[in-house]
């Protein structure tokens, strides 16, 4: 039984646009049976915080390539990618560098 | 970019970078569609962050084009004026230039996500005095441009459009203000990604010009581009650890699905394979690196040819291939309704009136003036070298079922080493 984890979501690089703009965002992650890991946070992000075309940020299980994933300002692949566990005050950035948003 | 040169440009470094650059930042919201107050809002950011790099800098809206001179569309073959002996007083003045910045203290630099760069020698310098007067362009100059943009109807040729009509905008700015080369802020990815979309639009011949560090096809103003070695991610990550503030801007594809244009398609298509394969990237860069600027067989001793209007590189034609002479036709036919705004010109209009229009004496640029109609019938040699301007112009997708040929032909023609450079970046599959 995982406790709510309170994290903190970025996005750059005019990853905003998807989500009204809205660079920071202060989550708290509710508690939940599996501990969270950035696989679940996407799919919470999908839900909860995505307002539009869901498919210009999520590909399948990921992101879309050309969107960079930095935890506590490491890059992801340094730390599992879609399996890193999730502690207590990280900080999730999500930068895009593709042109088209 | 701006602030690698900041940081050059610092008295601390060990080696300091010896030219005095301004910036040029190009607004191009008429063309995204973009409401006057966005413009403006990202304007004022924009400048925010100018007057805090403290280079000279200019911004112009993408609607002055239609201002510009016929002369933006020449090469010109020599320096821009007064650059003779200039080099030392420049050197000079830019030292105690630093001198004076220096004692104010170096601060919290910005640096610019959008800008691009300029190198200057000019004569006389002003750096106290950074602002260039703003004109904002009137409502009928954004009317004009944003009815260009929707006659063009693929956003492909949206791209291609915008992309020339930037380069001759920054290239007026740097001959009036007398900067001698052009700095872009192109990475790694990026010009890899242009590789492969101008082969997939035909510009096979020029892949060295467009994508190599160096494109001296205008003249006296030489583009670089000194971030080619870097890929997307270093420049993304160097932005986020050294807090380099940026403005983002929407551009003529934001949010667009992935096959609304070539260029969406390509990136998609590099960057999926970047993420399996990860050395494709610095593949297809390793093989831009191997292109040659060789001139075609036959041609090195003779005047140099013509140059299509739109980007200002050398036709690569042979007119006496069969197979040119019989698809440009059909391209003409199918063309000239998409050109032409939807009021119909007079007959007697050049033969890209929605493109030319603005540019008073361009028409002589051109090669003579004479009604669209004409150029078609014309069997002489200058016509076909006219229609290669238009075959130039990747514009709708008849034109890019073409590729195949005119590539190919490419393949046949040109100097050794092309071949085997073009084969190998146009399969970017086999990775390292």
């Amino acid at each position: 039984m995982a406790a709510p984890l309170s994290v903190e979501v970025e996005f750059g690089g005019g990853a905003e646009l998807l989500f009204d703009g809205v660079k920071k965002h202060q989550v708290t992650l509710p508690g939940q049976e599996e501990p969270w890991d950035i696989r679940n946070l996407l799919v919470w992000i999908k839900k909860n915080l995505l307002k539009e075309r869901p498919e210009l940020f999520i590909q399948g299980d990921s992101v879309r390539p050309g969107i960079l994933v930095l935890i506590n300002d490491a890059d992801w692949e340094l730390l599992g990618e879609l399996d890193y566990q999730l502690q207590d005050q990280d900080s999730i950035l999500f930068i895009s560098t593709l042109h088209g948003g | 970019m701006v602030w690698q040169v900041l940081e050059g440009l610092s008295r601390e470094s060990a080696k300091r970078l010896r030219f005095v650059p301004g910036i040029v930042c190009i607004d191009e919201g008429a063309a995204c569609g973009l409401s006057p107050e966005a413009r403006a809002k990202a304007l004022a950011e924009m400048k925010l962050i100018l007057q805090t790099v403290g280079f000279p800098w200019h911004v112009v809206a993408l609607e002055e084009v239609f201002d510009l001179p016929p002369s933006v569309l020449r090469c010109f073959a020599q320096e821009p004026v007064g650059t003779e002996g200039a080099y030392k007083a420049a050197v000079d003045s830019f030292l105690q230039q630093q001198h004076v910045l220096g004692a104010e203290g170096a601060g919290d630099s910005p640096s610019l996500a959008q800008g691009e760069e300029q190198l200057s020698w000019p004569c006389t310098q002003d750096p106290q005095n950074p602002q260039s007067p703003d004109r904002p362009p009137t409502a009928a100059q954004t009317e004009a441009l944003s009815r260009l943009f929707d006659s063009v109807k693929t956003l492909t040729a949206k791209e291609e459009l915008l992309q020339a009509l930037r380069t001759h905008l920054i290239l007026h700015v740097a001959r009036t203000h007398g900067y001698s080369k052009v700095m872009t802020g192109d990475s790694c990815t990026r010009l890899a990604i242009k590789l492969m979309t101008s082969l997939a639009l035909g510009r096979g011949a020029f892949l060295a010009w467009d994508t190599g560090f160096s494109d001296e096809r205008h003249g006296d103003v030489v583009v670089v581009r000194p971030m080619r070695e870097h890929t997307l991610k270093e420049v993304a990550f160097y932005n986020h650890l050294f807090a380099v503030p940026s403005v983002f801007t929407p551009a003529l594809d934001t949010k667009a699905p992935e096959k609304a244009s070539i260029h969406r398609l390509m990136e998609a298509f590099m960057l999926r394979l970047q993420d399996q394969f990860p050395s494709t990237v610095s593949t297809v860069y390793r093989t831009s690196e191997k292109l040659v600027k060789a001139p075609r067989d036959g041609c090195a001793a003779g005047p140099p040819g013509p140059r299509c209007l739109l980007c200002m590189c050398a036709l690569d034609i042979d007119t006496a291939a069969p197979l040119y002479l019989q698809t440009v036709p059909r391209l003409l036919g199918l063309r000239l309704p998409c050109i032409c705004p939807r009021r119909s010109p007079p007959p007697h209009r050049p033969l890209h009136p929605a493109v030319l229009q603005g540019w008073g004496g361009c028409r002589a640029a051109v090669g003579g003036p004479g009604p669209a109609r004409a150029l078609l019938s014309q069997g002489g040699p200058p016509s076909p070298r006219h229609r290669a301007a238009v075959l130039r112009l990747p514009c709708e997708h008849e034109g890019l079922a073409l590729p195949g040929p005119p590539a190919a032909l490419h393949l046949g023609r040109g100097p050794a080493p092309q071949p085997e450079g073009l084969h190998r970046a146009a399969d970017p599959g086999v990775p390292g």
